[in-house]
């Protein structure tokens, strides 16, 4: 890149290289500043384009569990998806932990998918393709395995909401929640 | 004109293709430019720097606006509130309209005081005054987007306007409102329409430029460049001359935003519109008040054509005279420093401008000691004409000029060499 | 050199123009308040915590029954120093509307700080009929929406009084010194005591006046302080930036000047 400024009769005086420096310096340092503020004048542009304040404040959502019998499902949102809350029978319980992980397409052992066994929360997204797997109702299919059935591609997910056959990669995800109480959950 | 070549490979696969590097190297870095341009003549590159960030704030600012009646005042003041930097992206857009008719009105009258848009710059001209009148269609429905009162009211009021023209006036209206009043469909187009214009005026602003550089810019002096003596390459002269003059805009523009974010808008407009509650003072913004002062001052029917219809066109007319500048203008010098009674008569021409701004501002019925508004308004309206279609020819062709420099050159080196 | 002569006739215009339309606008109005002293004013002003937060205790205890405030969230309350236990119960002792349920019908229930505030009445007519047809405003951005800001908020809040004598006030309007056309329909809302302060100032009429205009300028400007921190950053630096540049410009000249 030229330094295209012409040459300084003037100032015959001054050694050329002490000039040429004191330029460069001013050039490089008023040059550095500017950019410094050009890219901290574009990060509103790009920042403003993260989630806003309102949507952040409706990323965690409470959950009365009280009202969930015993082999009841419920469905809330979350961050715009369906949740699922099973309150799970002993014998769903006792038919998770009974299965061996050689036998899991995504081996995941049901103690770890669970914090409470007779509650199970897990994001009624499919992991193949994203529809909403049918289970939540009595008369819905469950599937073979008990579960959940996707009716798009014909994934079947058992009581622990495990991939168990079908095109599905990947269980049904487990959001992060906690127990504020024995019946109040806060997912996110 | 010598072919530069370049020795990086990339830069000659691309150049051999479309040759942008040459292209840049002549139009910014060799361009050569007239030596003695004051800071008068930084206001252009200005205004296409505001214009770039009126664009990147706009696209962002639309991602989180919402165009409907019932959400759309809700979805500003999520912006204000909930948005990350929503307030600033916000107020850097609010302001910089203001700021981008400062501007441009700055620039319009350096190229009145000096007399750049005559031969061969008259296209230049008129291609400017076109893209004034872009900026006001776009910045009227921008002010209409956020439907506060005064959005609403002005929308209505303006929309109106046009029921003047004779046997179509009330269809034309109806078809502008897509209904029977202003609502929700006015407010959708005008968001589509806002939203395309500033594209519009880029593409203007590209012609502009291309016509800016086929005779080169005008001169304090007014006298053609005649060589490579009366000139300097833009680049580095201009560049750092318009980047410093950027950064003093910068600091003017950011005190406004920073600190008195609201000095150029209305109360009012923090109100939700409300279509049954009229404001006792509908003000459109302030760079609307001259025409705005204009239109209100035709009071009276002339013949059998109605006031309004006289004041419409009157409107409309104070924007579109400055066309015809080149030709009312028959001055064979072009800068006002060698016009000794062009050079008065312009600043009153400036002087009346701001006094029709500030009559705009008050309402119709004022007084100012004693004198009614109207009046002043009516007195200032004619001068405005007046100045434009009598004084400038009349005195283009009965004043003698001062004697010219031979060139720029002669007018800038203390020696006087050519 | 006709450049200086130039600047100042243009500078005097504008001063002429300013002066005018200043003083112009001023006689439109109603009288102006005056002004008093802001925690939030000038280049460094901040919101006075304290005054904001007995200020929502006014607006909580005499306002919110009639004006709203629905821009402004629960958890916006944080701005004003609100611990999250503290907005949680603030949310929770008011109902906002939800639903359907699955029976398909609206229903209330207690707020949560994602809420915005609960509206006192459903919808504008709903207010009309409740105060005798007139509209009690949203109170979110009320003193961006009025000429005057906080002083005006102020002024209205401490300016009844007994009418001037010869005036006749409309029926059940009340005399009010800086209302525009002084006849207001609101009856005097703060009164000595009203309201009691936790932190135990004095709850004299002015003293909650300046209170609940502080809380509602901070309603309807949270930004502020995070604007005005930013903006002397960004102009020191711009002057900074400007300096430099000018020193460049000058040195990049020096062989045509």
């Amino acid at each position: 890149m030229s330094d295209s400024a012409t040459g300084g009769g003037t100032t015959a005086d001054m050694p050329v290289t002490d000039e040429k420096s004191r330029r460069d310096f001013l050039l490089i340092s008023t040059a550095s500043v500017g950019v410094v503020g050009t890219a901290l004048a574009c990060w509103p542009l790009i920042h403003a384009m993260n989630p806003a304040a309102d949507t952040l404040a409706l990323a965690s959502t409470e959950v009365d569990l009280a009202p969930v019998q015993q082999g009841q499902s419920i469905t809330v949102v979350w961050r715009g998806k369906p949740v699922f809350i099973r309150h799970r029978t002993a014998d769903e319980i006792k038919t998770a932990e009974a299965v061996p992980m050689d036998k899991l397409i995504d081996p995941e052992a049901d103690s770890k998918r669970v914090k409470k066994p007779q509650w199970l929360i897990m994001v009624g997204v499919c992991t193949h393709l994203g529809c909403i797997p049918l289970g939540q109702k009595p008369n819905d299919p469950h599937g073979e395995f008990g579960g959940w059935f996707c009716p798009c591609h014909g994934s079947h997910y058992d009581t622990s909401g495990r991939i168990r056959k079908g095109p599905a990669p990947r269980n049904l995800e487990i959001p992060t929640y906690q127990f504020v109480s024995d019946t109040l959950i806060r997912i996110g | 004109m010598a072919a530069k070549s370049y020795s990086n490979p990339i830069v000659k696969w691309i150049e051999y293709r479309l040759p942008i590097f040459s292209f840049l190297d002549h139009e910014l870095n060799e361009y050569p430019t007239p030596k003695n341009l004051n800071y008068w003549w930084n206001f252009g590159s200005l205004a296409g720097i505001v214009l770039v960030i009126m664009i990147l704030t706009g696209i962002v600012l639309a991602m989180s606006y919402t165009p409907h009646v019932d959400y759309a005042f809700e979805s500003v003041e999520r912006i204000m509130r909930d948005v990350n930097y929503g307030w600033l992206l916000r107020y850097i857009h609010m302001n910089g309209g203001s700021m981008f008719f400062i501007i441009v009105y700055i620039h319009l009258f350096r190229g009145m005081y000096y007399g750049s848009y005559k031969a061969p710059r008259e296209l230049l001209w008129i291609i400017g005054v076109v893209i004034l009148l872009a900026m006001m269609a776009t910045a009227f429905m921008g002010y209409v987007l956020p439907w506060g009162q005064m959005s609403f009211w002005a929308a209505t009021v303006i929309t109106n306007l046009f029921s003047a023209v004779p046997l179509v006036g009330e269809s034309i209206v109806t078809w502008l409102w897509g209904g029977f009043s202003v609502d929700n469909p006015t407010l959708n187009r005008f968001f589509s329409l806002h939203y395309l214009l500033p594209f519009v005026i880029f593409a203007l602003v590209f012609v502009h430029l291309w016509a800016l550089h086929v005779h080169k810019s005008n001169n304090p002096v007014g006298v053609d460049i005649k060589g490579p003596q009366d000139t300097i390459p833009f680049h580095p002269y201009y560049t750092i001359k318009d980047t410093f003059g950027l950064g003093v805009f910068m600091i003017f523009f950011m005190f406004f935003v920073f600190f008195a974010p609201n000095f150029f808008g209305e109360p009012d407009n923090y109100i939700k519109a409300n279509p049954l509650v009229t404001p006792s003072h509908i003000v459109p913004e302030w760079y609307f008040l001259p025409y705005y002062a204009i239109l209100r001052a035709i009071t009276f029917d002339i013949w059998f054509v109605p006031a309004k219809l006289i004041g419409v066109v009157a409107m409309f007319g104070s924007i579109l005279i400055l066309l015809f500048l080149p030709w009312l203008d028959r001055s064979r010098v072009r800068s006002a420093t060698f016009r000794p009674v062009y050079k008065q008569v312009f600043w009153v021409f400036v002087v009346d401008c701001f006094i029709l701004g500030w009559v705009g501002a008050n309402t119709p019925d004022a007084e100012f000691h004693g004198v009614k508004m109207l009046w002043i308004g009516q007195a200032a309206t004619f001068y405005y004409f007046f100045h434009i279609v009598i004084l400038i020819p009349l005195i283009s062709v009965m004043e003698t000029p001062k004697a010219l420099p031979a060139s720029i050159s002669q007018a800038v080196t203390p020696g006087g060499k050519s | 050199m006709t450049g200086t002569r130039k600047r100042r006739a243009l500078a005097l215009a504008v001063a002429v123009a300013l002066a005018l339309a200043a003083g112009a606008a001023m006689a439109a109005e109603g009288s102006k308040p005056p002004e008093q002293k802001w925690s939030f004013d000038g280049l460094f002003g901040t919101y006075d915590r304290a005054a904001a937060q007995r200020g929502f205790l006014v607006y909580n205890t005499v306002c919110a029954a009639c004006h709203g405030l629905s821009l402004v969230a629960y958890r916006n309350l944080a701005g004003v120093g609100f611990k999250e236990e503290e907005i949680k119960a603030i949310a929770a002792a008011k109902e906002v509307p939800d639903g359907p349920n699955d029976q398909g019908e609206m229903f209330a229930r207690p707020g949560r700080p994602a809420d915005r505030f609960a509206r006192p009445f459903a919808n504008d007519n709903a207010a009309r009929a409740a105060n005798n047809g007139a509209l009690p405003p949203d109170l979110s951005l009320i003193t961006k929406a009025r000429k005057g800001g906080a002083d005006y908020l102020y002024a209205l809040l401490t300016g009844y009084k007994e009418p001037p004598t010869g005036m006749t006030m409309m029926e059940g309007m009340q005399y009010n010194a800086y209302f525009p056309g002084n006849q207001i329909a609101m009856l005097p809302p703060l009164a000595e005591g009203g309201v009691e302060y936790a932190d135990g100032t004095k709850a004299t009429v002015q003293q909650m006046a300046h209170d609940v205009s502080t809380f509602l300028t901070w309603a309807a400007e949270p930004e502020m302080e995070e604007r005005k921190r930013m903006g002397v950053k960004v102009l020191l630096f711009l002057i900074v930036l400007t300096a430099m540049l000018y020193a460049m410009k000058r040195q990049i000249w020096t062989d045509v000047h």
